[in-house]
């Protein structure tokens, strides 16, 4: 059996940085940076990458439609 | 059918013989509105003008023609309808008496920012408050400069007939959609209220969907083949962007007021005085004039028909080297503002008029000539 | 590590992004706002029924105003509270389309109170979507007419007192008793649990509108930190313990299996 691995990819310029995908992630995968984006806006991004299982819990909250999530079944 | 039917005498018009038909103004504007494919009538009842949707209600033209009828909450409610029907591309119209006309300030000056065809009815009565059910042309102000908030116009007919009831229905809505902006008609309780021979305009099918779509590309009804969508809306927070609306609106009213003031004039050609008068009391002129040439007094009338766009130079040149100008109207003296605008100060302009839903009699205009001018 | 996560993110393995139907601008709503949230349910359930091309939206006067901004599909912006009546006609005059309203509350259940109830009474065939957050959000965090007792705004910085201010109007409490109205529902969108039985509330109300069952009201319970003064995170635990008790969530009314 593959194990199942995910991945995100956040629109950093949409991003407001509101953290509600902290929140909502069951894997702490995702923290507020420390930079800002050009709204002035810090963002949030993947931070624990192996330990996303593509759940889509973070992209589901998400206000602002900023981040697109991905789901494969690796092969051993 | 509850009216009396008349047969003109052998008049024909083309092939078809011409039905003359005895009803009430309101009446008129409803049967008229389901002849000239109106598409919706969203209104709230109020004296003098419930005959409107009374007479829709009868008649039930969502059987025939499929025009939808409706009687709404309240006349804030109605006027929305039209707002949501014109931003629809659909001909929608309501109706009310100088109150609810009032209550509907709000969604007429949408209409007219989110430039929608509507078209309205205020069938006056006297003022100010609840005031009282007889006739008046109290809101002559309220209609011809905008009456709601903002720099706009809406495109003002005034019917002297019951004929005219009728006729402005259709007329209205094709300056509606002419111009993308808001049309009424203004007319009162005695235009509302009394009965006429009328000549009904022919029947015309409601546009189909293709229709619409082509004379209305700008229209809210779901964003076919994949088009942008549109966007009906009447807001703008960037001032730069607002001024820029505003210079259209103004430019697109300096085009109606060069294509489309009307008025008529009677008895002008020898005259030496002029009455300036519009509706009711254009009739009521009317006989007025005829009593005063009875007497030797050589005086004719000018009517107004659009009261915007007023037909500012065109009184100024009939009234051009006249002993003097007499506005007669029913209220305080509201269009002789204008007409001192249009002649500005070259002839002598007086005003007569009464209020509280007094209609004057003709000899007191006739009066009024003699004393206030003479 | 790097090379796993390339391999994974190609288009066949995308499992969620926004939906289509949503453009790819800036929304104007604060950081954390409920509004964009119902915004992409609203745009996927369109896309999902296929309707793009024969939706019509009606966008209030509030933070949602510029809805028509946002979702790709046809819009009319009413006059404050007036959207129900806007609506009533657009559905009246095109019965085929897909019509709904999209209203705060300040504009469904104070200055559009009776165009609400009475498109709703009429059974208008139109879904309105109810964007409940007790605050004016748009206009600085004044009072709304779902503002709770003893919470604080900026006009009634004591706390709202019944006695000075009236209760708290449960709006969709009155719609689900009104003859009009087939589907009358309050979800909410702070978990992913909500947000997926949010969505499927909306879905049931547009089909019941395009079935022609009558009126359907989603009312979601939503939050406004900015109004709030609370962050995103802090909003949802405090729309969570003083929201729900009073604007308790689920089905009020649910006629639409009915003939």
């Amino acid at each position: 059996m593959g194990k199942i691995k995910g991945a995100i990819v956040v629109d950093t310029v949409r991003c407001k940085g509101c953290s509600l995908c902290v929140e909502a992630c069951p894997q702490d995968v995702i923290m507020l940076a420390k930079k800002v984006n050009v709204h002035g806006y810090p963002y949030v991004e993947a931070v624990k990458e192996d330990a996303c299982i593509g759940c889509a819990s973070c992209g589901i909250v998400c206000p602002d439609g900023c981040i697109i999530v991905y789901r494969k079944k690796m092969e051993d | 059918m509850h009216n009396r039917v008349q047969k003109k005498d052998g008049g024909l018009i083309g092939m078809a013989e011409q039905e003359v038909t005895l009803m009430k103004g309101n009446e008129a504007i409803a049967r008229a509105a389901v002849r000239c494919g109106v598409d919706g009538y969203f209104g709230y009842p109020i004296t003098p003008q419930s005959e409107i949707i009374e007479t829709l209600a009868l008649d039930k033209p969502w059987e025939t023609t499929g025009m939808v009828v409706l009687q709404a909450e309240s006349e804030v409610a109605a006027i929305n309808m039209v707002y949501g029907a014109a931003g629809a591309g659909k001909r929608a119209f309501t109706s009310s008496s100088s109150p609810g006309v009032a209550l509907m300030q709000e969604g007429i000056s949408y209409l007219a920012g989110a430039e929608l065809p509507g078209v309205f009815v205020n069938v006056q009565r006297g003022g100010p408050g609840l005031g009282t059910i007889q006739p008046s042309q109290s809101d002559y102000f309220q209609a011809t400069r905008g009456g709601g908030n903002g720099d706009y116009h809406v495109i003002v007919l005034a019917p002297a007939s019951v004929q005219e009831m009728a006729d402005f229905v259709d007329l209205a809505f094709t300056l509606a959609f002419k111009y993308r902006n808001p049309a009424m008609i203004l007319s009162d309780g005695v235009i509302g209220q009394m009965m006429e021979k009328v000549v009904l305009p022919p029947y015309k099918p409601r546009r189909t969907e293709e229709e619409i779509m082509e004379e209305c590309p700008w229209a809210t009804s779901g964003r076919r083949n994949s088009r942008q969508p549109n966007i009906i809306t009447s807001l703008e927070l960037k001032p730069e962007e607002m001024e820029k609306r505003n210079v259209h609106l103004q430019a697109k009213y300096e085009e109606i007021q060069k294509n489309e003031v009307r008025y008529e004039t009677i008895q002008c050609d020898d005259a030496e005085y002029i009455i300036v008068a519009f509706g009711s009391a254009a009739r009521i002129a009317q006989k007025a004039i005829e009593t005063a040439r009875a007497q030797g007094i050589k005086v004719g009338l000018f009517r107004p028909i659009t009261l915007w766009p007023f037909p500012a130079g065109e009184i100024a040149g009939l009234a051009h080297g006249k002993k003097g100008v007499l506005v007669a109207e029913i209220n305080a003296g509201q269009m002789v503002q204008d007409v001192r605008l249009a002649i500005n100060g070259e002839e002598p302009v007086e005003y007569f008029g009464r209020l509280g839903g007094i209609v004057p009699e003709p000899d007191e205009i006739v009066n009024a000539l003699k004393t206030k001018l003479m | 590590m790097a090379q796993n996560t390339d391999n994974i993110l190609s288009p066949e393995n995308v499992v969620y992004r926004k939906p289509k139907l949503m453009n790819d601008v800036q929304m104007h709503y604060c950081p954390g706002c409920s509004h964009g949230v119902v915004h992409k349910l609203v745009a996927e359930v369109i896309e999902e029924m296929g309707l793009e091309e024969k939706s019509v939206g009606v966008s209030p006067v509030g933070c949602a105003v510029f809805a028509y901004r946002y979702i790709d599909i046809d819009w009319q912006e009413a006059a404050h509270g007036r959207a129900p009546a806007v609506a009533t006609a657009i559905k009246r005059l095109w019965p085929d389309r897909l019509v709904f309203t999209y209203q705060g509350d300040g504009d469904l259940a104070c200055i559009g109170t009776a165009e609400s109830v009475h498109a709703l009474n009429r059974g208008e065939n139109i879904t309105i979507i109810f964007i409940n957050n007790a605050i004016y959000g748009m206009t600085g965090g004044q009072m709304a007419p779902t503002t709770l007792v003893g919470q604080k705004t900026s006009t009634c910085p004591y706390g709202r007192q019944p006695e000075l201010h009236g209760y708290p109007l449960k709006i969709t409490e009155m719609a689900a008793m009104l003859e009009g109205t087939c589907y009358v529902t309050r979800q909410s969108v702070e978990t992913v649990g909500a947000v997926s039985k949010a969505k499927k509330a909306i879905r049931k109300a547009f089909e019941a509108s395009m079935a022609g069952k009558g009126s359907s009201l989603v009312e979601i319970v939503s939050t406004c930190n900015s109004g709030w003064k609370l962050t995103p995170s802090q909003a949802n635990k405090w729309m969570t313990e003083n929201m729900f008790k009073f604007y308790p969530k689920g089905d009020l009314k649910d006629t639409t299996g009915e003939k």
